[in-house]
Order: structure tokens, then sequence, then C-alpha cells
């Protein structure tokens, strides 16, 4: 190896110049970040890395799980006690709702089944913790406390009380990273509860949501609700996500819908992981056409 | 190792497995969840340049896209990203070396500001196209107290290389 500006003496061999050395490791990083942002070739090899970083990650977090159980702990019993009857509250009022779920559910099933429909997909979720932001700056990332060991699988949804928050991308054994609905690069499929309309909405990386490739003569008002059409195969159907505060329908051929997220994206501690139990079955073959 | 203007004090040779060592702290320190607290400093990009400067035979482009690699990896930023920042910096450090270490060290880290913020903007230029969201100017913050923190950290970092090997009260150095 040389120094850079210092020409060695022939009569030495020293490597390849700085700058060839440079521009081999810069094309290869290029190639790398194609690969990965463009193709998504690399999961592999970040990976095998992992089991590398993996260890130094989980002590670099010591701290920072010391931090947040302080502030727990320090947290005063009047707060504790105001929580708890809040808590006490809701769940009454939701075990009241369930109540009234678990006699739908059973309806609709007994209906489903009059009908001669293929039963609901069941649900499967898990509980987990919002650990903390990831730390990539570009993007709307969180990590949660549940990974591969507990059943977490990438392309999940993730939801809190209120609705949708964000979509697994990644999972870790213990861990798992979740790119919030706000991500410039998270996209989700929804309808409209009132009228089934379809369409998709994508994060705009400001906290807001957008509805795009929405005609603009099409049946959507400020105030819908969104939830997620199922469409995609990956999220469960009917979860809500959003509500839609303008719609401007002046611009284009497409109207322009600004959404906002139900949930609490940013703020939200405590999540739920929902999966399907299974993919949605084909259609069952109508027993008449035989 | 070349002499600063303040001080002819000849110093021992580094000893390598200090040098890993070093570079592993920073990384376990670049590993550490802050959430979005802005100017935490780069550790790695900071005592990655500062052995550049100070072990340009040793330490070099080699190191930075190694380090780079299990930086991409650690925070989940896309692969190569860090890699080719912590590489630019290992090639523009090393260049540097023979020129800075002739000024004291708060002038070495005056002549380092730059440099880091280059870096931060080759990231921010690499994700911008790849569709990412600028994430304010907070985010350059960070050049800041890595900068800052030059001073503090080489001392710290040259402190094994000032002890004598065999200690002699007599001796000057």
């Amino acid at each position: 190896m040389s120094l850079v500006g210092h020409q060695p003496p022939p009569i030495f061999k020293r490597g390849l110049a700085p700058i060839a050395r440079l521009s081999v490791f810069v094309a290869v990083c290029l190639v790398l970040l194609v690969a990965d942002l463009r193709f998504r070739y690399l999961e592999v090899m970040r990976n095998a890395l992992s089991v590398v970083t993996y260890p130094l990650q989980m002590a670099a977090a010591t701290p920072a799980d010391f931090v947040r159980n302080a502030s727990r702990y320090f947290a005063t019993l009047v707060e504790v006690q105001l929580e708890n009857a809040d808590l006490r509250r809701q769940r009454l009022t939701s075990g009241e709702r369930l109540l009234r779920f678990e006699l739908l559910e059973q309806e609709n099933a007994q209906l489903r089944e009059l009908l001669g429909m293929s039963r609901r997909v069941g649900v499967e979720s898990i509980a987990a913790d919002i650990l903390y932001n990831a730390p990539d700056p570009f993007a709307r990332k969180v990590i949660l406390d549940r990974g591969a060991q507990q059943g977490v699988e990438a392309g999940l949804a993730v939801v809190d009380a209120k609705g949708v928050v964000g979509q697994v991308t990644r999972v870790h054994p213990v861990q798992s990273e979740v790119t919030l609905l706000t991500d410039r690069n998270q996209s989700i499929p929804v309808s409209v509860v009132r009228n089934g309309v379809r369409g998709v909405l994508f994060g705009t990386g400001r906290g807001r949501l957008e509805m795009r490739f929405v005609l603009a003569d099409a049946d959507i008002r400020e105030g819908d609700q969104l939830v997620t059409s199922g469409l995609d195969g990956i999220f469960v159907p009917g979860l809500p996500v959003a509500q839609v505060t303008g719609v401007d329908r002046v611009s284009d051929a497409f109207a322009r819908i600004d959404c906002e997220p139900l949930a609490a994206i940013e703020t939200s501690v405590q999540v739920l992981v929902i999966g399907r139990t299974a993919y949605p079955p084909p259609p069952a073959p109508d027993p008449k056409e035989r | 190792m070349q002499p600063t203007n303040r001080s002819s004090r000849i110093l021992l040779p580094v000893k390598l497995w200090f040098v890993y060592l070093s570079l592993l702290v920073a990384l376990g320190l670049e590993y550490i969840p802050t959430g979005r607290v802005p100017g935490i400093p780069d550790w790695v990009a900071l005592v990655l340049a500062i052995w550049c400067v100070r072990e340009p035979q040793r330490i070099g482009m080699g190191a930075g896209f190694v380090l780079g690699l299990l930086v991409d990896v650690g925070q989940g930023a896309a692969m190569g990203q860090h890699a080719l920042a912590y590489v630019v910096l290992a090639y523009l450090a090393n260049g540097a070396a023979r020129r800075v270490l002739w000024f004291p060290l708060a002038l070495q880290a005056i002549h380092f500001l730059p440099l880091f913020l280059f870096i931060q903007v080759l990231m921010l230029v690499v994700r911008l196209l790849a569709g990412a969201e600028f994430p304010g100017w907070s985010y350059f913050l960070s050049s800041l107290s890595s900068t800052v923190l030059w001073a503090p950290l080489s001392m710290l970092l040259l402190l094994p290389q000032y002890q004598p090997v065999d200690r002699d009260d007599n001796r000057p150095i």
C-alpha cells in the first residue's frame, strides 16, 4: 500500500495505487447499493453479516434498555393509578363490544355457511413492544422486541389500538424491523368503508398519507374511513387505516386525496403483529355444477 | 510517526490489536439505539479517520469498507451506504495524513469538519436518489459533534503510545 500523492519507487512492490484501490472499492459499493436498493438481492448477505453484528448490537442495546426501564420505574404512583383507572374503563367498553363481536362472528359464520361461501381465514396475533426508532435517519422504521423465534414473519401487519401502524419488513431472531405507514416507500391497499371503493395508500414521509391513482370522479369524500382491503393477500382485510382529510379533484386525471392515519404511528408503544393463519383458500367449487 | 509542531515527543509504535479493539468499540457505540436524537457523532467514522491519519500504512480503505458494511447491517441502512462513505473518508484521510499531523489537535479537527460533512452529503445523495425522504438539517449536526470530539478522542487513543516501555525517571521522553 502506498500513501496518497507519493509515488513509490518502482523497486518496491506496494500493491495498487490508492486511487485505483479507491475506484475498486467505490465500484463494489455502488454495485452493492444497486443490488440492495433496486433488486433486494442482498438479504442473504445481510443475514450472514448480522451473525457478526448481532452480539455487539445486543451489548449496545443494554444501556438503552436500562434507561428505558429506569424511567418506567420512576413513574409516579399517581400516574400509574390514573392509567390503571383509564385502562379499566377501556376494558369495560371493549369487553362489551367483544361480547357483541363474538355473537356477530358466529352469526357471520352461519350465514356464510348458508350461502356456501368459504370460511373467513383465521387471524393470529403477537403482542410486541416498540423498542426504539431504527437508527437509519432516511427511513421511518421502528424495532420491535419480537422476532422470528416468536413467530414474526416479514410482511405481517402491525397495528395499535386504533389502526394499522406499519408492516414488518425485516425479521431478526428476537427483534424485527417495522416500516411505518408514513415512510415514503411504504404502501398499503385500502378500501373506503362507505362504498367499497378501492385504492392504494402511500406514505409521504411527513406524517401524512396519500391515496394515489384514484380517478378524479371517484366517490370519495372528506371524512371517509379507509380500511385494509386485503387484496394483496398479506394484510388482513378490515383493519382501520386512515381517514380522508382532503380531496382535490382539479389538478389532474387522478384525484389528490390526503389522509390522516388513525393509529398513533409515531408515538404508540405497544402494538400487535397480525397475520393470517393461512392464505385464503381458492373458492370452493359449486356443488350444483357437477 | 511524524512530530507535530507542538510536541516533538516520539511516540511508541502502535499496537495493532489496540487499533482493532478501538474500532470494535466504536462499532459498538454506533449500535447504541439513540432513536432520532440529532447530533450523535458518527463514532466509526471518527475513530477510523483518526487511525487513517495516525497509521496510514495500516488502516485505510479496506478497514473502511468492512466497517461500513457492518454499520449498514447493524443500522438497517442500505447495503454499501456507509461502506462507500467510509472508503472515501479513509482515502481522503490517508491522503491528508502528512499535512494534517503538523497541526495541533484543534486545527486537525477543523481540517476534518468538511470531510465529515462530505461523507454525510454522499450518504444523503445516495439515499435521496433511491427515493428516501430528506431527514432534516439536524442530520448534519452529527458532523459537528464528531469534529468536537476529535481532539479528546485522539488524546485518548494515543494514550497507550505515550507510556514508556520501561520506566526510567532520568530519561527525557
